[in-house]
């Protein structure tokens, strides 16, 4: 199968070892895995801040560079959830741009969506000797109500330790621009999200969200916890012989 | 007399800032909207059919919003029929006009209030005051409230962020002929509360209420309540003038099948509320008047995105979800319509022409838990998105945000950009940042930057890397 790989400019940009993954996942579990050059973002910061020209623009790019693919993953629930539930919303009915959407979106998956829903693969192989908490983000949860998939794909993984995270459905605070725009609260929301992941033990705290997982784990190193942030795809891309 | 929001300084940001940090503040808030939230998921998670009453209701209301005019004279003509009088309010002032002179008409100077939002959007009591009319609430929350001279930071529960001990204090000071031994046991609190408020209603000629629901069909108004002062208000006064929203209605006696179950469970947790009244019209011997407010309303409806804020049956079930809420508490928000609906509905009602009005569309992580808790589907997270584009930005950030704009059209540019951050990766501190970065580092670790970007490491060596060599 032909993959095309959707990196996320902030996966891209700050969190390569996540592409990584991926792409050695994909490519052991049998996926021809190709990376189109000319991506660059899917637009969620701009439209979610208010710059709707610019996200429309980036939208478009998009939904050029990403046509004609069988199916299009990203490390990332929130991008995802951008191109499935908010580009429709940019184009006006009717119109190419719209039709264009229509025509990429449905193929746009989440990395354990692809895992689950398409391979049709709850056990990838993976070995992870860790106890590990998982934090199912907001845009994951409510946008692409990915509901237990993550979960299975970690229990399914040998030597893992899976401690279920109290509150874990409330937001972390990050939410794009608005860590910077309420910092104050922000800060509130992180702190209270890692007081309840330290209080499970774990040595580390997986999501499917780096961008999350930058702001949890931010305050998780600032407060010298010692609780490590993974993306699920590196979880899921650990074997024996790493 | 409780204060009015109207024309408050500061803006969200500065004022949760200050929220955050009482910590007794935040320990009434999040033990008192877990409370609230864990009874809603009980008693909706008892019913198999929640999607379809919440998607009735969401199609009723639409059904309202496109044909208001027509319900709107439907109401008129009933409500008439029945021996009410209907007034139409443009706007807050006339609605307060409106009011005023019925209430001087009847030569009396102090009025009785059922709580209502409409009259708080409006600031009615300090309309009345104006002009030498008391108007006392007697929803014991909004006592609370007016008695603290507070603001209210809850629709359901505007004293939510006072606990017992608080109550105590404001009553002991504030409360005429209360006695000296008041403890803050909570019946002896309530028990404080009826005989003060007992004493209002037996003397009172006039009250003003809202009304939760008009049905257009019969022009019938209800209003659902817990402690029957509702009831005193609606039956015991010679004058009862209500004051609602024109996007309370409801087309028929039917559609009422829907919203009291919708209502109480997404409010107060409960299958059903203990005060239901309802009436049409006035009966013999007394009088009845119908304010039917504007007040922005209109130009909410010519939204095509934000109308559906106009669904709101203001149960709150938005507030005790939202974790900004939970955190920032309600005043915050600057408005009678505090947490998620506020941040939507107050820059619709009131423009977004101050600091605080034009910062509320931001006062959400678009977490989403708002849109799945409304029992009328209001998609905040979407109107939210849709106030951003019209919300003015500042010009740094506007320049901020096109520069990243361009960086972002081409990915040969990205790569540059990436590269240069990549040689400066060692110079980039974990803390301390400067200006308006250091909204991050205060609280938060910078990440790590790497020695190469993932596309760079494709091009180099990932394209024909197997899966071993990563």
């Amino acid at each position: 199968m032909r993959v095309a790989l959707f990196i996320t400019c902030v996966n891209d940009t700050l969190f390569p070892g996540t592409g990584k993954a991926v792409v050695s996942l994909l490519r052991r579990l049998g996926c021809d895995v190709d990376f189109p050059a000319a991506q660059t973002c899917c637009g969620q910061m701009h439209v979610n801040t208010g710059y709707r020209t610019e996200g429309t623009r980036l939208a478009r790019h998009f939904t050029e560079v990403f046509a004609g693919y069988d199916a299009v993953v990203a490390p990332s629930g929130s991008c995802a959830a951008m191109v499935r539930e908010q580009y429709p919303k940019l184009a006006r009915p009717g119109s190419r741009g719209a039709a264009a959407i229509a025509e990429v979106a449905p193929k746009v998956y989440e990395l354990s969506e692809f895992l689950i829903d398409v391979l049709k693969t709850e056990d990838v192989g993976a070995y992870f000797p860790h106890r590990v908490t998982y934090h199912p983000t907001c845009h994951s949860l409510r946008g692409l109500r990915l509901g237990d998939r993550p979960l299975r794909l970690l229990q399914n993984v040998r030597g893992l330790e899976l401690v279920p995270l109290p509150g874990a459905e409330e937001c972390c605070g990050f939410g794009g621009t608005f860590a910077v725009k309420n910092p104050a609260v922000s800060a509130a929301m992180g702190a209270d999200k890692t007081r309840a992941i330290q209080d499970t033990g774990a040595e580390v705290l997986c999501a499917a969200d780096n961008s999350c997982l930058m702001h949890i784990g931010g305050t998780l190193r600032r407060q010298k916890t010692g609780v490590r942030t993974m993306h699920l795809a590196e979880i899921l891309a650990s074997t024996e012989e790493d | 007399m409780s204060a009015t929001f109207i024309g408050m300084p500061g803006n969200f940001p500065k004022n949760a800032e200050k929220a955050v940090q009482d910590s007794q503040l935040r320990f009434n808030l999040r033990k008192a909207t877990h409370t609230i939230r864990d009874k809603r998921a009980e008693v909706v998670g008892e019913l198999p059919d929640w999607g379809e009453l919440r998607a009735a209701g969401k199609a009723i209301k639409d059904d309202v919003l496109h044909n208001l005019d027509r319900y709107l004279i439907q109401l008129e003509e009933a409500v008439t029929r029945a021996g009410g009088t209907v007034h139409w309010a443009r706007d807050a002032a006339e609605a307060n006009r409106i009011v005023t002179d019925l209430v001087k008409a009847t030569g009396e100077t102090e009025v009785v209030k059922v709580k209502s939002m409409a009259t708080q959007e409006i600031g009615l009591n300090e309309a009345l005051a104006a002009h030498g009319i008391a108007a006392y609430e007697t929803d014991l929350a909004e006592l609370i409230v007016q008695l603290g001279d507070d603001f209210p930071s809850h629709i359901l529960v505007p004293a939510i962020h006072r606990n017992r001990s608080e109550i105590r204090e404001i009553f002991l000071d504030k409360m005429p002929g209360v006695s000296r031994d008041l403890t803050d046991d909570p019946p002896a609190l309530t028990e404080a509360a009826r005989l003060h408020l007992r004493d209002r209603f037996l003397r009172s000629k006039v009250a003003i209420s809202g009304a939760n629901f008009m049905v257009a069909e019969t022009g019938t108004l209800v209003v659902l309540e817990s402690e029957g002062n509702g009831r005193m208000c609606l039956s015991l006064p010679e004058t009862l003038i209500s004051v609602v929203g024109i996007e309370k209605l409801l087309p028929s006696w039917r559609d009422l099948e829907v919203f009291l179950q919708l209502l109480p469970r997404s409010s107060t947790g409960e299958r059903m509320n203990p005060y239901t009244s309802m009436w049409t019209g006035a009966v013999e011997g007394q009088e009845f008047h119908l304010v039917l407010l504007d007040n922005g309303r209109t130009d909410v409806l010519a939204d095509e995105v934000g109308r559906q804020a106009l669904r709101c049956i203001r149960c709150s079930a938005c507030l005790n979800v939202c974790p900004v809420y939970e955190r920032a508490g309600g005043h915050a928000y600057g408005s009678v319509y505090p947490g998620p609906i506020g941040a939507i509905l107050t820059p619709q009602l009131r423009g977004m022409t101050t600091d605080l009005d034009a910062s509320l569309p931001f006062a959400s992580s678009l977490c989403g838990a708002c849109y799945d808790v409304c029992p009328v589907a209001i998609d905040i997270p979407e109107v939210l998105v849709d106030l951003r584009a019209k919300a003015p930005h500042a010009a740094a950030e506007r320049a901020a945000m096109k520069v990243a704009g361009w960086v972002l059209d081409d990915h040969e540019r990205l790569a540059t950009a990436q590269r240069a951050a990549t040689r400066l990766r060692r110079f980039v501190p974990k803390k301390g940042l400067p200006g308006p970065m250091s909204a991050w580092t205060d609280t938060r670790d910078v990440p790590e930057i790497p020695e190469e970007s993932f596309r760079d490491w494709w091009e180099r060596a990932g394209r024909s890397a197997s899966a071993e060599e990563r």
